[in-house]
């Protein structure tokens, strides 16, 4: 067996980039393992714990470390690695003989008026998007890690000027039916979205729809833009919007609880405007997002329908623990599965000590790595590691479909989640019209043992269920 | 809400391929991280509120200005230089780090002065220091091609923007070859200095003046609008320019002097390619004057060179100098001479290309790409990618193969930072010992450090403004 670690300073590509390359590289023949990525603390870490000893390196060195039977094979590695990199080149999507523009700034001579979708490490996002101000464009701030006061300093200039930053951290917006981000593809309608939360929008957009109501749009204002500090600037330019089009009968806003000064700021804006505006507030003892959107239905005349639910071939019934571990690539399926949880324990009177919940898109696991909708790997050695725990009762997952995300999520999960003994909930966010089918995403994951929701709070509730029952037939 | 049409995508390429999937336009921005260490700065100034601002009236200044050619004169009566005081290129610089061409140029200046009668005596004077004093042509309204000494007896052209009424002033351009600007001091080249500050400057000052008169001064932007379309950039060719400024010019100096004398400077004049050059310099320098002392503006108003360093200016910053060591210029070589003969970068011609001339417009002088060692889609690439850290574009200087879109102008020390793209010059070369001339031309850039450190203090002056 030979190791190969190298760093290459200077040369940079994206997360996403990099994952492809690594997959690549790691399909190479003789090569047991490979990883190719940006020198990021994190990044470090996960090499650390794939075997390999990485030197002193800076975020801004490229780590090619490939483990495989002999040097033969790490040459082929070598070789792969150059050609996956030199494959992923970005083509200009000029003219052949034009390179891409180097800034925001420049493309949009070309382009003006475009939207401005920045994904850019956090350190640089602030920079773009005040490119993207200055051209009196409105920008989606995708990138994660932005300073707060950055974030303060780009929505008051977007304030002055009226235009709109959604983010940063916006994971999710439908814009006038275009999904920008991890956004579901759903049917045009009456309701208007304005989220601090991106996977809560998801989830509001997965139920309407299944509901049969449409939203056209869905603006994103990042998480942080009801707190004191940002004071709801987005949030209010978002209402203006959504206001101003006629199409929109019914505006949700869907955020953790504001801090209190901005609250009563934003109550009133929202009292001043032509359309309702519903807030749909998510925290412990608040109604659960299936809440919020069953109240919007009631609202808008429409029915409330059953929320579909898929059970498992063959459920899983292993292992003896008794505790619960909640796996989640969305913040807000986490935090309310939390909620949903710890709420239904406390009612019956027994311990929430033990049981964890993790968010994978937490900007700790997310520096120089894709976010967890697009890469796995972290996620899934997590679900092996908890599967093989004999303290483990249930586990609880949620999976999200739409553009952006992985393009076959359940092909990655259902083999790892066939080898879990313990019973296994999915919330599968998602519409029947994305491109991973929803349908088609629910049936595999079903195939191999997992319970399939479309209520990420029904899932929390059914997985307290299974806990619970477990321990009654244990004692 | 409308659907957006186009979506421009800075990031990762997975979120542009989800919008296209959806048939919406989208433009890839091929973003890459900045220059090490300077995210903060980036962040500081782009959220400058005097920035964008600054910016815009820094390059409708600059636009705006018109230059005219409205006389020649000795320096010593429109700069005041006094017997000693000698201007050269690039920052501030002593004897003590001067290199080879300055050395030479400086010590022909002292023998053309008459503070010695043989240039090496002026060595010993220059390293005593006492009666002689060094300080850089910009420091005075003034640009020097290559080592850029001027002395208080050279000839020098004035230019002035009509509305302002502000001066540059330039020397008139000695030829190629064996020439001071180059570091050479052979008799030859005092002999034909003397003549130009005898025969050449007064016919010129009286050709210049009467043709003022009878039909307004010479316009030295309009010159330049028209030469940039016969092949011209401006720093490295010269030609049509330099048959334009003849073309105004030669009747009234036909009226203006002695048969044999006009004949001569006519013959000089023709033969030098480069002649124009000492005019588009200083037109540069007006025109991004002009900019100057703009707070909150990253605007590079200066990129000047002595030989050893290599300096900018930034609108923002006042006259503060930002440095590093000049480059060697990969280019090509004449004769025997080759990369061991040549001295780091020097002059202040780059003016031309913080104007958006010279490197900057490249693609519109394809005639020359060979001669500075490159081909003509190396041309068209290198003026596209500095539209990458400009602030606009030049809408009288147009590029006819590029569509007629305007140069790329005002150099953005923040883009520059952004995209590690570096400003590309066209230069000479001179050769590294003092007397030699030029050995060669090519391409250059500065020293990468200096724009982060320029950036470092904007971001400095943003922060303390709050």
């Amino acid at each position: 067996m030979t190791t190969h670690v190298e760093l290459r300073s200077g040369a940079y590509a994206d997360s996403v980039t990099l994952l492809q390359v690594s997959r690549d590289v790691a399909a190479t023949e003789g090569v047991e393992a490979a990883q190719v990525a940006m020198a990021t603390a994190l990044n470090v870490e996960v090499l650390g714990g794939m075997g390999f000893d990485v030197p002193p390196a800076s975020p801004n060195d490229m780590v090619v470390a490939i483990r495989a039977a002999d040097d033969d094979a790490v040459r082929r590695g070598l070789t792969a690695v150059d050609q996956a990199l030199a494959g992923a080149v970005r083509r200009p999507s000029g003219p052949a003989e034009l390179a891409a523009h180097r800034t925001t700034a420049a493309a949009l001579r070309d382009t003006p008026g475009a939207l401005v979708l920045v994904s850019t490490p956090g350190a640089s996002a602030a920079v773009e998007a005040m490119d993207a101000l200055d051209a009196g464009c409105d920008v989606m701030l995708f990138s994660d890690n932005v300073p707060v006061e950055q974030e303060i300093a780009i929505k008051r200039v977007a304030h002055e000027r009226g235009l709109l930053v959604m983010g940063p951290d916006c994971g999710t917006a439908v814009v006038g039916g275009l999904g920008l981000g991890f956004a579901n593809v759903v049917r045009p309608g009456p309701v208007g979205i304005v989220a601090a939360s991106g996977t809560g929008c998801q989830q509001l957009l997965a139920l309407l729809d299944h509901a049969g109501v449409g939203v056209t749009s869905a603006l994103g204002v990042g998480g942080r833009d009801l707190s004191a500090e940002v004071g709801g600037l987005a949030t209010r330019e978002a209402l203006r919007r959504l206001d101003a089009d006629e199409s929109v009968e019914l505006v949700v806003v869907v955020s953790k609880p504001p801090a209190p000064e901005v609250a009563a700021e934003i109550e009133a804006y929202a009292a001043s405007l032509g359309t309702p505006v519903e807030l749909a507030l998510l925290g412990a003892g608040l109604p659960d997002l299936t809440v919020a959107a069953e109240s919007v239905l009631a609202r808008l005349g429409h029915e409330v329908p059953t929320w579909p639910v898929r059970v498992p071939g063959a459920a899983h019934m292993g292992g003896r623990g008794d505790l619960l571990h909640g796996l989640f690539v969305g913040g807000t399926n986490c935090s309310e599965a939390r909620f949903v949880v710890e709420s239904a324990l406390a009612m019956d009177g027994r311990s929430t000590d033990g049981h964890t919940f993790t968010d994978f898109g937490d900007d700790e696991y997310t520096s120089g790595r894709a976010h967890p909708m697009i890469d796995p790997t972290i996620r899934l050695e997590h679900l092996e590691r908890v599967g093989a725990d004999d303290r483990t009762g249930v586990v609880l997952l949620d999976v999200v479909l739409g553009h952006g995300a992985e393009p076959d999520p359940a092909t990655a999960l259902a083999p790892v989640i066939a080898q879990v003994p313990q019973p296994v909930v999915v919330t599968l966010v998602g519409t029947d019209h994305d491109p991973q089918d929803r349908h088609r995403q629910s049936e595999a994951l079903a195939e191999a043992g997992a319970e399939v929701h479309l209520s990420n709070a029904g899932a929390a509730r059914r997985a307290v269920e299974l806990l619970t029952d477990k321990m009654g037939g244990g004692s | 809400m409308d659907t957006p049409t186009t979506v421009v995508n800075v990031g990762t390429d997975l979120l542009a391929a989800a919008v296209e999937a959806q048939a919406a336009a989208v433009t890839r921005v091929d973003w890459r991280p900045p220059m090490p260490g300077t995210e903060d700065d980036l962040v500081a100034v782009a959220t400058d509120p005097l920035r964008a601002d600054a910016n815009v009236r820094a390059l409708t200044a600059m636009l705006e200005v018109q230059a005219t050619l409205v006389d020649v004169a000795p320096a010593s009566e429109v700069l005041g230089l006094e017997r000693g005081q000698f201007l050269h290129a690039g920052p501030p610089i002593g004897w003590d780090r001067a290199a080879g061409p300055l050395r030479g140029a400086l010590m022909g200046g002292a023998a053309l002065e008459g503070l010695v009668d043989d240039p090496e005596d002026a060595v010993a004077l220059f390293e005593s220091g006492s009666s002689v004093s060094l300080e850089p042509c910009h420091h005075r309204g003034t640009v020097g091609p290559m080592a850029g000494v001027v002395t208080p007896s050279m000839w020098m052209w004035v230019l002035e923007d009509q509305r302002t009424g502000r001066r540059t002033f330039c020397s008139l351009n000695e030829g190629l070859g064996k020439v001071l600007r180059y570091g050479a001091y052979s008799p030859e080249v005092l002999t034909r200095l003397r003549w130009m500050g005898d025969v050449l400057g007064p016919l010129l000052q009286r050709a210049v003046r009467a043709t003022t008169e009878s039909q307004g001064p010479v316009d030295v932007t309009g010159i330049l609008t028209q030469m940039l379309q016969m092949g011209d950039e401006a720093h490295n060719r010269n030609r049509a320019g330099t048959l334009m400024l003849l073309r105004d010019l030669s009747p009234a100096m036909v009226a203006a002097g002695d048969p044999a004398d006009v004949a001569e400077a006519l013959r000089f004049v023709g033969g030098n390619d480069h002649f124009f050059l000492n005019l588009a310099m200083p037109a540069c320098k007006l025109a991004l004057d002009a900019a100057r002392g703009i707070e909150g503006s990253t605007m590079v108003v200066a990129m000047a060179r002595n030989g050893t360093d290599f300096g900018i200016q930034v609108a923002g910053t006042g006259e503060e100098w930002f440095t590093g060591p000049a480059q060697l210029a990969d280019g090509l070589y004449l004769g025997d001479f080759g990369p061991d003969d040549a001295n780091p970068d020097i002059g202040d011609s780059a003016i031309t290309e913080t104007a958006g001339i010279g490197g900057f417009a490249m693609a519109t002088a394809p005639a020359i790409v060979r001669f500075v060692g490159g081909s003509v889609p190396d041309a068209l690439a290198t003026t596209r990618r500095m539209h990458e850290i400009t602030l606009g574009e030049n809408p009288r200087w147009s590029v006819p193969v590029l569509e007629f879109q305007g140069t790329p102008t005002g150099i953005d020390v923040a883009r520059v930072c952004r995209t590690g793209i570096l400003p590309q010059i066209n230069t000479g070369m001179a050769g590294k010992v003092a007397g030699v001339g030029q050995v060669g031309a090519g391409l250059v850039t500065p020293p990468a450090e200096i724009f982060p450190a320029a950036l470092a203090r904007l971001a400095e002056l943003a922060r303390a403004r709050g």
